[in-house]
């Protein structure tokens, strides 16, 4: 064997041995392999589509980010305006605007003073008589946008952590998405409930002197709201809706606590979620509770009443709990979306594309299924087609096929349905290169030469015709890659893996068995 | 072994025959894709946002039953489609008002209601947003003008310019050939369906190169045979090489169309019929056009 053989020999092998190494890993068999092998190296994922699971875009109302942001602000401005004895007869949020009406000349330009020196983040966007609308400017308006999804990213993972699924991938999309994939999912319906809560937990006090009748025809007293408890009865499953006139300023929200979890309620056997405050929240609540004995506080999530408890006596120690007619499900859940803290502003559902576990394993069973059929199929007509050159393509189609699966493996590559299919394609593509070395090399020995010499020329006349039409496909794979989504993109890796692989096994590893047969010896025919 | 041996068919004389019918196939095409986009075509949910949701049954149903109990639920516009295997139905809804979730729910709900006696799972569902369908459609008609110049640039450095150009039309009538008859069979256009037409746009060049590789290689050479004897005399020589490339791709996609399961199945043909379409592109379109190039300019690069 000649030195360049040999070392041919030795890097075709070298990267048989490690696509192997890398790829059974990923194969049934790694239940029969050492923890030390199959766990650390890298596998190939399953996508969703062959899986099964869950597939979510949400998308962040960035406005009512915004508006959240300004309420909150509005209360510190408040107060800071208060300290400093402006005269205002109201200041109240527009949707993302603030109006400030003031009473008198003097209080204008103290206002204007105390808003310029303390929030850089306002602007006057317009003045009426006696009033002055301030909006953010446009930097923080971004900036809230970001935060809000980038904050809403990370509350999502944590109620995911918390609710326990393996392998999660979250990440931004554009401006205000957010792509969920959640592999594997056993129950869809309960993710989507705790992804897409808001989870926004209000106090409020009800007003007990207000007329609920007359607000329910939509006369409702200002500074109020008109909010409902949804029960459902666990028997009929009918809904009952219990209206509530409620004071719309809430006492003590839900940012305030440090920890929630299920207790069982020991007289009625029914699951309830029992909440602690951090100290401002124990003595708010404390505070609140001995102020208003005898009257009932609403515990509010998302604007729907949970329950309204009359308040007995003043409550310290900083603890409460929210009853409902709870599952013990049910309220792990909302246990755990307390936990992780509200959203910043509500989420909407765009995509969700969820599979079942069953389909998945039927489609890798059909996949599979189509590629060695495909497989046999070709390997059988190449080498009755090319009787022995066909053996050395069909040698080469394996080693690509394995070689494609054990790069797949290394960049921990995601297998689709679709890329199934590109897997496939391959296929029937490392066979069209063979194919025109193999018409070349007979076209050549035709013309009278020599079997070596045929081979060197159908090699070096192919090489370009075959770089030209991978080349073209490449193209397209990386343009897919860029545009497709999920199972796409799939295709597209698997695509180009198998394209960059049949290059190599078609230029160098057919090649070097060619040469490795007529080294030495003068062959007079060849079997092609 | 050899199935074509020194043939001598007169690919060049028949080009008329062959230019009418490419015609038709291509003005099929650019018919669809003027329909596709204006939403005149069965345009999958990944385009018009909306509900699919696919169930699998314990038992055998009727489809009249699945028919009227969507009717009666006020999902007139449903549309549905039964497999065979296992019992399963698929539920389209596109175009669907409202929240989405709300509307997946009502669906399978209807049908625990009106099925009691015949359980069965969610296979899988699919929403998809109005919005969101919108952004799909922009992508993929970016992805299809993008990979189509990244071709026309790389063919045209590659070759010369004329050879690139023919090369380009031969591919987007491969390309459209594909994208008419699916429209005429009225196939869900859907992101597969585009990421097959850009697969197939990619791969239906290598045929063509091959035949124009052999073109170039003959014209270097060419001692005083016209054009038209030229050309054919290459298309002859690779004709065998051209229908084995292709016969081995088609068996291995037609293994993935009777094999692959349904959710391939559209895609599989999208690629089998284009590698069938190509491989006549190639010779009978792609070629010949090098001629018309001729008759214009009077000359062919040399």
């Amino acid at each position: 064997m000649s030195r360049s053989i040999l070392w041919r020999f030795v890097l075709i092998g070298f990267f048989f041995l490690l696509a192997v190494v890398l790829f059974l890993p990923s194969t049934p068999l790694s239940k029969s392999l050492p923890a030390w092998y199959k766990d650390n190296f890298p596998k190939i994922a399953l996508g969703l589509d062959l899986q099964g699971g869950m597939h979510l875009v949400l998308q962040v109302d960035a406005e009512k980010a915004v508006e959240n942001q300004v309420q909150r602000l509005i209360k510190g401005m408040d107060v800071l305006l208060k300290e400093k004895k402006v005269a205002l007869s109201e200041i109240k949020s527009q949707g993302s605007e603030i109006l400030i009406s003031y009473q008198s000349e003097d209080a204008k330009m103290s206002l204007e003073k105390v808003i310029g020196n303390n929030y850089d983040i306002f602007k006057k966007i317009s003045e009426k008589e006696n009033s002055i609308i301030y909006a953010l400017t446009d930097s923080e308006t971004k900036r809230i946008k970001e935060w809000s999804t980038s904050q809403a990213i990370e509350t999502i993972r944590n109620r995911i952590d918390k609710f326990g699924v393996a392998e999660p991938l979250i990440h931004a999309q554009g401006k205000d998405e957010i792509v969920v994939q959640l592999p594997g999912l056993k129950d869809p319906e309960r993710a989507i409930a705790l992804i897409g809560k808001t989870a926004v937990l209000e106090f409020k006090m009800v007003d007990e002197g207000g007329d609920l009748k007359k607000a329910m025809d939509g006369q409702i007293p200002e500074g109020d709201e008109l909010l409902y408890e949804k029960r459902a009865d666990k028997e009929t499953g009918a809904v009952r809706e219990t209206p509530y006139l409620i004071k719309k300023e809430a006492v003590l929200t839900g940012d305030l606590l440090t920890d929630a979890r299920v207790a069982i309620d020991s007289q009625f056997n029914e699951p309830y979620v029992s909440i602690t405050f951090d100290s401002e929240g124990s003595r708010i609540f404390s505070d609140v509770t001995g102020q208003n004995v005898n009257k009932r506080m609403a515990i509010i999530l998302d604007g729907n009443v949970y329950s309204a408890p009359v308040i007995r006596e003043k409550i310290g120690g900083g603890r409460a709990q929210i009853s409902g007619s709870f599952t013990h499900e049910t309220a792990t859940d909302l246990a755990i979306v307390l936990r992780a803290g509200a959203l910043p502003a509500p989420v909407n559902i765009i995509q969700n594309v969820t599979v079942g576990p069953s389909l998945g394993e039927d489609s890798i069973r059909a996949g599979v299924k189509a590629a060695i059929v495909g497989s046999i199929i070709v390997l059988g007509f190449m080498l009755f087609y090319y009787r022995l050159s066909g053996l050395i393509s069909d040698f080469a189609m394996v080693l690509n096929i394995i070689m494609l699966l054990g790069a797949m493996a290394w960049f921990n590559a995601t297998l689709t349905l679709p890329g199934i299919a590109g897997i496939i394609l391959t296929i029937g593509m490392g066979v069209d290169s063979n194919v025109l070395i193999f018409e070349r090399i007979k076209e050549e020995l035709r013309t009278g030469r020599t079997v070596r010499s045929a081979i060197d020329a159908g090699y070096d006349r192919a090489w370009w015709t075959i770089i030209d039409s991978h080349v073209t496909t490449l193209i397209t794979a990386a343009v897919l890659f860029q545009f497709g989504s999920g199972p796409i993109k799939g295709f597209a890796v698997s695509l180009s893996i198998g394209i960059l692989i049949n290059l190599f096994t078609a230029l160098v590893g057919t090649k070097m068995v060619f040469d490795l047969i007529t080294k030495g010896r003068r062959l007079e025919r060849l079997s092609i | 072994m050899d199935i074509l041996k020194d043939t001598k068919i007169d690919f060049i004389g028949k080009r008329y025959y062959a230019f009418i019918f490419s015609a038709i196939l291509a003005l099929v095409g650019i018919i669809a894709a003027v329909f596709i986009p204006l939403g005149k075509a069965n345009l999958g949910i990944d385009f018009t946002g909306g509900v699919a949701i696919q169930l699998k049954f314990e038992k055998p149903f009727a489809m009249e039953n699945a028919r009227s109990v969507l009717d009666k639920a006020g999902f007139k516009d449903a549309e549905l489609q039964q497999f065979a295997e296992g019992n399963q139905l698929l539920i389209r809804l596109k175009n669907a008002e409202g929240e989405l979730k709300v509307t997946s729910d009502r669906l399978t709900e209807v049908f625990t209601q009106s099925f009691a006696d015949n359980k069965f799972i969610v296979e899988s569902s699919a929403a998809v947003g109005p919005t969101v369908g919108k952004k799909l459609q922009k992508d993929a008609l970016w992805a299809v003008g993008i990979s189509l110049l990244g071709i026309l640039i790389y063919v045209a450095w590659r070759f010369e310019l004329i050879f690139g150009i023919a090369a380009v039309i031969a591919t987007f009538h491969d390309v459209l050939a594909v994208l008419g008859v699916f429209y005429i069979m009225n196939k869900e256009m859907n992101l597969l369906i585009i990421t097959a037409l850009l697969t197939l746009a990619g791969y239906s060049l290598t045929d063509t190169v091959v035949v124009f590789d052999r073109i170039r290689e003959n014209l270097r050479k060419r001692g005083k045979e016209a054009i038209e004897v030229l050309i054919n005399r290459s298309v002859n020589e690779v004709l065998s090489r051209t229908i084995v490339t292709s016969g081995t791709t088609l068996l291995v996609l037609l293994a993935l169309l009777v094999a692959g399961g349904e959710v391939i199945h559209d895609f599989s043909l999208a690629l089998f019929l284009g590698v069938l379409v190509g491989t006549y592109s190639s010779i009978f379109v792609a070629s010949p056009l090098l001629l018309l190039w001729k008759v214009k300019r009077g000359r062919l690069v040399r």
